[in-house]
């Protein structure tokens, strides 16, 4: 059974000009020791899915339908009290901006204290000593002063270190970070992307990376989910999603960044802008971008197919592949020889 | 690239911006954003500019436009130098910006048509309402926008759009140049191609010289023709692009592209990353000597003595290291 | 869902899998409606109940201030019982509700169809309703134009303070600071007796107003423009930072042309909240001047004033002093109320 299982997950928020929905029909499952990213543009619904995981929401959002399931134990409806065992303890999450997370007006050291206390039975001191322990893994210089600062002693990068040791105080089964390394400079989101990948081989936790940033997922994850608009479009290994993208849309991102194979080359973008939220399309989201949309894109969702032994597409374009190749018959298509 | 590639459309000399910053009462300290940086920018050609937060990247595009008054140094532009309150008029009407931030940039109570026509307002660059009309709209067809925008409001439009727009602001004076201050970071990466190629449509169709500010690296080694890098108000190595890819010969540069994430996994696996120690000082307490020293694998005593010069190592090469030549 | 590792069919039209045109992508990517800033906010606010109804009984009580005096058959200064040659009649002096004097009376049984006193008259025989809707005139005038000086003495002051920072601002803001730290009831006071005296306002277009509310106007001036510029100089600095400003810097704006055009409609909001927050109280201390008789000049009223007179005959007469009582809370309350709503339909931080 797999650690993690999120079944045709539906989360609207519940605005004055309508109902968006941010994530709407997700299904994935995430193993144990995993590293799985989730990709997708500002909107896509990527945060919203960890949110939704860990039943964080803001108040205007909802979970609609679907299911969350760790350890076969559903999550979503599941009682408070269940809940805060699981947030902290099995489940932990890590923001884009550390500050927001840290309260400035107590010390590092309390903070650490008062979290490991909160979900074990250590007491004070031996709590301390696991905050120390904690600094000390997560490469903290000087751990023993850095206890007693403030948040706003410490840099950006000491921050989310911190926030890291916080998270994995309590050796979670799964870290959820939100973008980690996106309010970092390139040389200190090097040191925290390294320190993370340290940490899950000697913790052997899963780790679910959301961002934006197609270089992190190239370095970090295993497996890879594609989203845009509230739905995944694609799934599969790293390799996989970079060297043979199946969906439309990911194609269009690997042509759209720059990297050593189009250097110099004119990049081709990916045309259009961003779907409305509160407008969404019957047919596929992307279908108003995409240059090979076809009538079928507009009006049908297309399914999920297989494309490899763990690569999962939903794109009208392979169906129409598979169709041409003779694997599945359209009845009633036309002459797909 | 121009053929009149060497002819020299910006030179900036010993450029020096400090900030006083107050530490309480009768207190201050003079924040060195940008410390001495020379370079110059040819005609047609596009310089990126890299470093990370609070290396005075932006500050040098600021300064350049004169939005502080710079504390030290010569802006040349075009062979005549910016020191007086006609010069900078005039050079208001060829130089140009692009901002980061596609919403704080630009004002939610004006219409696209009256953001982009600021510009020609403010330099009564008009005679009739309906040459205003008629150069808005021309603008707005530059950046792939048309009439049915024009009359909206800047928070209708998504990021890539609103940045088309103030592209479309940049372009109304008919500049030669444009400091584009990170003007992708802030967008998708679908949408920042989009942005990216615009520029490049822009430069050859209107001959634009750029200066291209940003910390995303691959971005920059696209769009670049040269490639300056800064650390801590200094400049620490300024070379073609490729060539600065390629053979990096600061211990900084070298660092902050090998840090860079690949978006390719198999190369992401294979990169052999520099991992720097500890977190880049604070401009306040700048290091004495070579800022880089306090991270650099390669330090001596001598690079805390004394600021390394800023040298031609190669041809067109610059690098500011005491150690170039044993480490390169 | 399903998996295509056998091979399936489904049902789809023959032409599923043709190429879809432009038009058809446009179709669903077309722009939401437009719609700005202040349409939305309007809408909140129309939203907003308790806003609404206070802003029809707003518009109801200014409406009827300004079109009564100018319809009703008594004048507020009007003293019933005085006929020029003839002794005063006493019998219109303070009478009841819905009574009418002696000779009015001999007048309807005569057939002639008088309108009744609603309120009764007051000491002197003067209709005590038009009284009420004139003191209200003055008050909703008073308060208005006061908010108006404060609006535009403390707009200026305050863009001026943040706009240009350093010295300015730092002169301006102490000046701000020690006029706050006056004790405001004191030297209005004051203020109004010394210029009460010292004003000469006759024959001048003033005259009528009198020299007490001209003088009540430049209290207001002088003192409560300080909390409006301290509230617009807050705004302007974090403005101040924004990238559209530095963008009209980079192309070489002047100053004014920056303040007018980008940094003032960008707190425009605030501006009308405050003022809108404003106006009750000035109300409010026109109301107390006038009720320790330095407001306006008899035989004009104003609610205040009207309430001060109603304390001579409070114990056989309460309703004189509850009829303005009423109506200065209802103004005040409704206002206060219209302005929270603005505030929440208009200010961005809280809608965020």
């Amino acid at each position: 059974m797999a650690l993690l299982e999120v079944k045709d997950l539906h989360t609207s928020f519940f605005t004055d000009a309508g109902e968006v929905k941010a994530v709407d029909g997700v299904s994935f499952e995430l193993d144990r020791g995993k590293v799985l990213g989730i990709v997708g543009e500002s909107g896509s619904g990527k945060s919203v899915t960890a949110y939704s995981i860990m039943q964080i929401l803001a108040p205007t959002g909802k979970i609609v339908g679907g299911s969350v399931k760790l350890d076969g134990t559903e999550l979503v409806g599941a009682d408070e009290n269940i809940l805060r065992k699981v947030r902290g303890n099995r489940i932990s999450i890590i923001f884009q901006d550390p500050m927001t997370s840290l309260n400035p007006t107590y010390t590092i050291g309390h903070q650490l204290v008062e979290a490991i206390r909160l979900h074990t039975d250590r007491n004070r001191k031996q709590a301390w000593d696991r905050a120390l322990e904690m600094l000390q893994l997560v490469n903290v210089n000087e751990p023993r002063r850095r206890l007693k600062q403030y948040p706003f002693e410490l840099s950006g990068g000491m921050r989310q270190r911190v926030m890291i040791a916080m998270a994995l105080a309590c050796e979670p089964d799964i870290l959820i970070a939100d973008e980690p390394t996106t309010a970092l400079d390139v040389t200190i989101q090097a040191q925290i992307l390294e320190l993370m990948q340290d940490l899950q081989k000697k913790l052997g936790m899963a780790i679910i990376m959301i961002t934006h940033d197609l270089g992190v997922v190239a370095q970090l994850c295993d497996e890879v989910i594609v989203m845009y608009a509230g739905s995944i479009c694609e799934r599969g290994t790293a390799d996989e999603i970079f060297y043979t993208p199946a969906h439309e849309y990911t194609k269009g991102l690997m042509r759209s960044i720059p990297r050593d194979e189009n250097n110099g080359q004119r990049l081709q973008p990916i045309t259009g802008t961003p779907i409305d939220l509160l407008n969404m399309p019957k047919g596929c989201p992307f279908a108003p971008r995409c240059d090979h949309a076809m009538k079928v894109c507009l009006t049908e969702r297309a399914p999920r197919m297989q494309v490899g032994e763990a690569h999962f597409s939903s794109c009208w374009m392979n169906v129409k592949d598979a169709a041409d190749r003779g694997e599945i018959t359209v009845e009633g298509g036309q002459d797909h020889v | 690239m121009s053929e009149r590639q060497n002819d020299t459309l910006l030179e900036v000399k010993g450029l020096k911006q400090y900030f006083n910053i107050n530490l309480g009462f009768f207190r201050s300290k003079p924040l060195k954003a940008v410390d001495d940086v020379s370079f110059s920018i040819r005609r047609g050609e596009t310089l990126g500019l890299v470093g990370e937060s609070g290396c005075g990247k932006t500050t040098v595009g600021r300064s350049i436009l004169h939005l502080y008054q710079p504390t030290a140094g010569q802006v040349i532009y075009d062979g005549k130098e910016i020191n007086s309150k006609e010069s900078l008029k005039e050079f208001r009407k060829k130089a140009t910006m692009v901002f980061q931030d596609p919403y704080s940039s630009l004002n939610p109570r004006m219409t696209v048509s009256d953001i982009v026509a600021e510009p020609l307002d403010v330099h009564h660059l008009y005679s009739t309402k309906q040459e205003r009309n008629d150069r808005v709209l021309e603008l707005l067809g530059y950046v792939g926008l048309n009439s049915e925008h024009a009359s909206r409001y800047a928070h209708e439009f998504s990021g890539g759009q609103r940045q088309r727009i103030g592209i479309a602001r940049a372009l109304a004076v008919n500049p030669e140049f444009i400091v584009c201050d990170e003007p992708v970071s802030a967008l998708d990466v679908s949408i920042q191609a989009q942005v990216i190629n615009m520029f490049d449509d822009l430069q050859d169709k209107l001959g634009l010289t750029y200066l291209f500010i940003a910390h995303d690296l691959l971005v920059v080694r696209h769009i670049s023709d040269r490639i300056a890098v800064m650390y801590l108000g200094k400049m620490v190595e300024l070379a073609d692009a490729e060539e600065i890819y390629s053979h990096p010969l600061h211990p900084y540069s070298q660092s902050l592209l090998s840090a860079v994430p690949l978006p390719d996994p198999k190369a992401a696996r294979a990169n052999k990353r520099i991992v720097l120690n500890g977190d880049i000082p604070s401009p306040l307490n700048a290091p004495s000597g070579c800022p880089f020293r306090t991270r650099c694998p390669h330090a001596t005593e001598a690079c805390a003595q004394s600021m390394p010069p800023f040298e031609e190592v190669d041809k067109g090469h610059f690098v500011a290291c005491h150690r170039v030549r044993e480490i390169g | 869902m399903f998996s295509a590792n056998k091979p399936f069919s489904m049902h789809l039209d023959p032409n599923a899998f043709l190429p879809a045109t432009e038009e058809d992508k446009q179709y669903i990517s077309r722009m939401r409606p437009s719609s700005t800033f202040f349409k939305d906010g309007c809408k909140r606010l129309l939203k907003n109940k308790v806003a609404t109804i206070s802003l029809i009984l707003i518009l109801l009580i200014t409406l009827s201030s300004i079109v009564l005096p100018m319809v009703w058959p008594y004048s507020y200064d009007a003293m019933l019982g005085v006929r020029p040659g003839k002794p005063v009649d006493a019998s219109y002096n303070n009478l009841a509700p819905f009574t009418w004097g002696k000779t009015e009376l001999k007048r309807m049984e005569e057939g002639e169809k008088l309108f009744p006193h609603i309120f009764g008259t007051d000491a002197h025989g003067r209709d005590y309703f038009i009284r009420v809707v004139y003191g209200t005139r003055i008050s909703l005038a008073v308060g208005f134009f006061a908010s108006i000086i404060v609006l535009i003495i403390g707009m200026t002051i305050g863009a001026i303070a943040g706009y240009c920072g350093g010295r300015v601002d730092i002169i301006i803001m102490r000046i701000v600071d020690m006029i706050y730290s006056l004790p405001d009831m004191l030297v209005i006071i004051l203020l109004s007796v010394v210029l009460g005296k010292t004003l000469n306002v006759e024959n001048t277009i003033f005259e009528k107003i009198g020299a007490n509310i001209i003088s009540m106007f430049i209290v207001f001036g002088l003192l409560y423009w300080v909390s409006m510029a301290r509230l617009i100089r807050g705004q302007i600095l974090s403005l101040r930072e924004q990238e559209y400003v530095l963008s009209a810097q980079a192309t070489g704006a002047k100053g004014s042309w920056i303040i007018r055009k980008h940094l003032l409609p960008n707190c425009i909001s605030v501006i009308i909240i405050s003022t809108a927050l404003q106006i009750p109280n000035a109300i409010f201390t026109e109301s107390f001047l006038s009720f320790l008789g330095l407001g306006v000049n008899a035989p004009m009223p104003s609610l205040g004033s009207l309430a001060s007179d109603a304390l001579n005959g409070i114990t056989s007469y309460t309703y004189r002093l509850v009829i303005p009582a009423i109506v200065i809370c209802l103004i005040v309350l409704s206002l206060n109320l219209f302005g929270d709503g603005l505030r929440d339909a208009f200010d961005p931080k809280l809608n965020a």
